[in-house]
């Protein structure tokens, strides 16, 4: 049952839980009980809400940043991505296999702000021996779902 | 000038669903329940290969029986899934137009005039018309409620006669949402047996079975070799529009299958072998997590009648389920047609799948949570003013 109670709430967190008793075909208490299991483990991190930011007044930049950096010694690349991620504007931070190490995911209010992060404060770190930097410029789809349009059903009304 | 048509046809009633489609149609802000088919697209993987296969220019006819590697995908197919060995897909497969074209070369390549198929009702509206246009005799067989509209081997016996030669066997069920379980195919087997008498197995709906895996009739023991167990892609991988099913069964009979869709048909759309082929080797998956949506949709609407205290029987196939609105005195209808002026929600009355779904709404989960939820709302309205 928790692979499917994952499924349904990766896609609708708000659902409430007579709602989960009745797609999963249980009761209430087992869901609250699930739940709060999962989030004591540490496999749901967190009830996020998917934003599209083009449609609202805010200015919101965001990009990705390709860092390669030096391993150090007993801590590998843990110690840097942790000096990497605790900036506040760094969304995500993961370790990449392949041409570079680190994926930054950096949100900014402008681009010259996040130019300025990254050669006031990324590239200045010891370890970091080089960063590229990606602005997204066009979100079309995140997190499995399409922004940019609705699909409408084109079924016929009735079908035997 | 004479009369160009044949009687036969002009006889055949209209699908009952016709008359409400034309009206539901004009009303295009109305939520519909009444698809018979997924509301999910084909896979993509599924789609680029059937693209793929028009890039490479794979546009020419393929041999009238389908692709070979089609056929032994379907072979595996069964095989994997619900156990039933076919060792000669070439020679016991044939690719199809749809589920549908199976349904009628199966009944033309068996039927003798006077022959009687026994068809249960309430169930798909092809398997009347398409035994008469074979020349058979359509003896229907009416399913109960209480039964939970699974044929029972006593209905059977009782609607068998000498004449009798074929059995159509249409489940998991549309419009019931009823399965067959094996304690109840291998109760009927003995029946089908001890007369000597055929199954048209109509499985399409296999891979949506909620309760336990699919049983086929194919897999009680004495009945492969009576069978022609019909299956597609349709429902099972959300690919109606590919029109693509097979017919699996003993080698004599598919011959003859095969001569009647070599001559009428020539052979299925290429571009959906070639796309049915990936669906086969790697649609599991999608196929599994489409069975989980229907699955969780359900559920919700069982509950949902169980709190409108609306009697309905609990469904465990297809993506139907079939309430019974005796209790308020009217036609499925005159039911149907008020619901939708009124509420703006279309369904499917039971009669249109025989005179025994009278009394009775065909309502389809092909449909999203969200639409579901919009169209609970509105019944819970409606029949609480019927019953103020």
């Amino acid at each position: 049952m928790r692979e499917e109670l994952l499924a349904i709430i990766e896609r609708n967190s708000r659902i409430d839980l007579k709602e989960l008793a009745v797609l999963l075909g249980t009761e209430e208490a087992m869901i609250a009980q699930e739940l709060a299991d999962m989030e004591a483990e540490g496999i749901i991190c967190g009830y996020h809400t998917l934003i599209d930011w083009e449609k609202t007044s805010k200015d919101k930049v965001t990009a990705l940043i390709e860092v390669r950096v030096t391993p150090q010694r007993g801590q590998g690349f843990d110690s840097v991505a942790e000096r990497i991620y605790k900036y506040p504007e760094v969304q995500s931070v993961y370790l990449i296999s392949g041409s570079y190490d680190l994926m930054v995911i950096l949100e900014g209010k402008t681009m010259r702000e996040v130019a300025s992060f990254v050669s006031d404060k990324l590239s200045t770190l010891d370890s970091v021996l080089s960063a590229a930097t990606h602005f997204i410029m066009k979100k079309y789809k995140d997190h499995g779902t399409v922004l940019d349009k609705k699909k409408e059903d084109e079924r016929e009304m009735i079908t035997p | 000038m004479r009369n160009p048509l044949s009687e036969k046809v002009v006889n055949i009633k209209p699908s009952g669903i016709r008359k409400f489609f034309d009206i539901a149609s004009e009303m295009k802000d109305a939520i519909s329940l009444g698809v018979g088919e997924p509301d999910f697209d084909t896979p993509w993987h599924i789609r680029d290969e059937g693209i793929y296969s028009l890039e490479k220019g794979r546009t020419f006819y393929t041999s009238n029986a389908g692709l070979k590697e089609l056929r032994e995908e379907i072979a595996n197919y069964l095989y994997r899934k619900q156990g039933i060995l076919y060792e000669h897909p070439l020679k016991e497969i044939l690719v199809t137009v749809g589920g549908s074209e199976a349904i009628d070369i199966g009944f033309r390549a068996m039927i003798n005039p006077g022959d009687e198929v026994l068809i249960p009702q309430p169930s798909f509206v092809s398997y009347e018309p398409c035994a008469v246009m074979a020349g058979a005799t359509p003896v229907l067989i009416n399913l109960k409620a209480e039964n939970e509209f699974r044929l029972t081997a006593q209905e059977l016996e009782e609607a068998i006669t000498e004449k009798t030669r074929i059995l159509v066997l249409p489940f998991p069920n549309n419009p019931t949402g009823a399965i067959m379980e094996r304690k109840d195919l291998e109760e009927i087997a003995e029946v089908i047996i001890k007369h000597d008498i055929y199954v048209m197995s109509d499985e399409i709906y296999s891979e949506l079975s909620y309760k336990e895996k699919h049983v086929s009739i194919a897999q009680i023991p004495g009945m492969k070799e009576r069978t022609i167990l019909i299956n597609g892609f349709s429902k099972a991988f959300a690919m109606t529009g590919w029109r693509l099913g097979y017919a699996c069964g003993p080698e004599a009979i598919i011959e003859q299958m095969i001569k009647i869709h070599q001559f009428a048909i020539m052979c299925a759309p290429t571009t959906s072998q070639y796309a049915a082929i990936e669906a086969l080797k790697n649609g599991d998956e999608d196929v599994a997590e489409m069975c989980t949506a229907y699955n969780q949709r359900r559920r919700y609407l069982v509950h949902c009648f169980k709190e409108m205290g609306l009697e309905c029987f609990e469904p465990y196939g297809a993506f139907y389920i079939f309430p019974c609105i005796k209790e308020f005195g009217m036609s499925s209808d005159d039911f149907a047609m008020r619901f939708l002026k009124e509420e703006k929600v279309a369904v499917v009355p039971g009669n249109a799948f025989g005179d025994c779904g009278e009394g009775y709404l065909r309502i389809s989960y092909a449909s999203s949570l969200e639409n579901l939820k919009t169209a609970m709302g509105r019944l819970a309205e409606f029949i609480g003013r019927l019953r103020a």
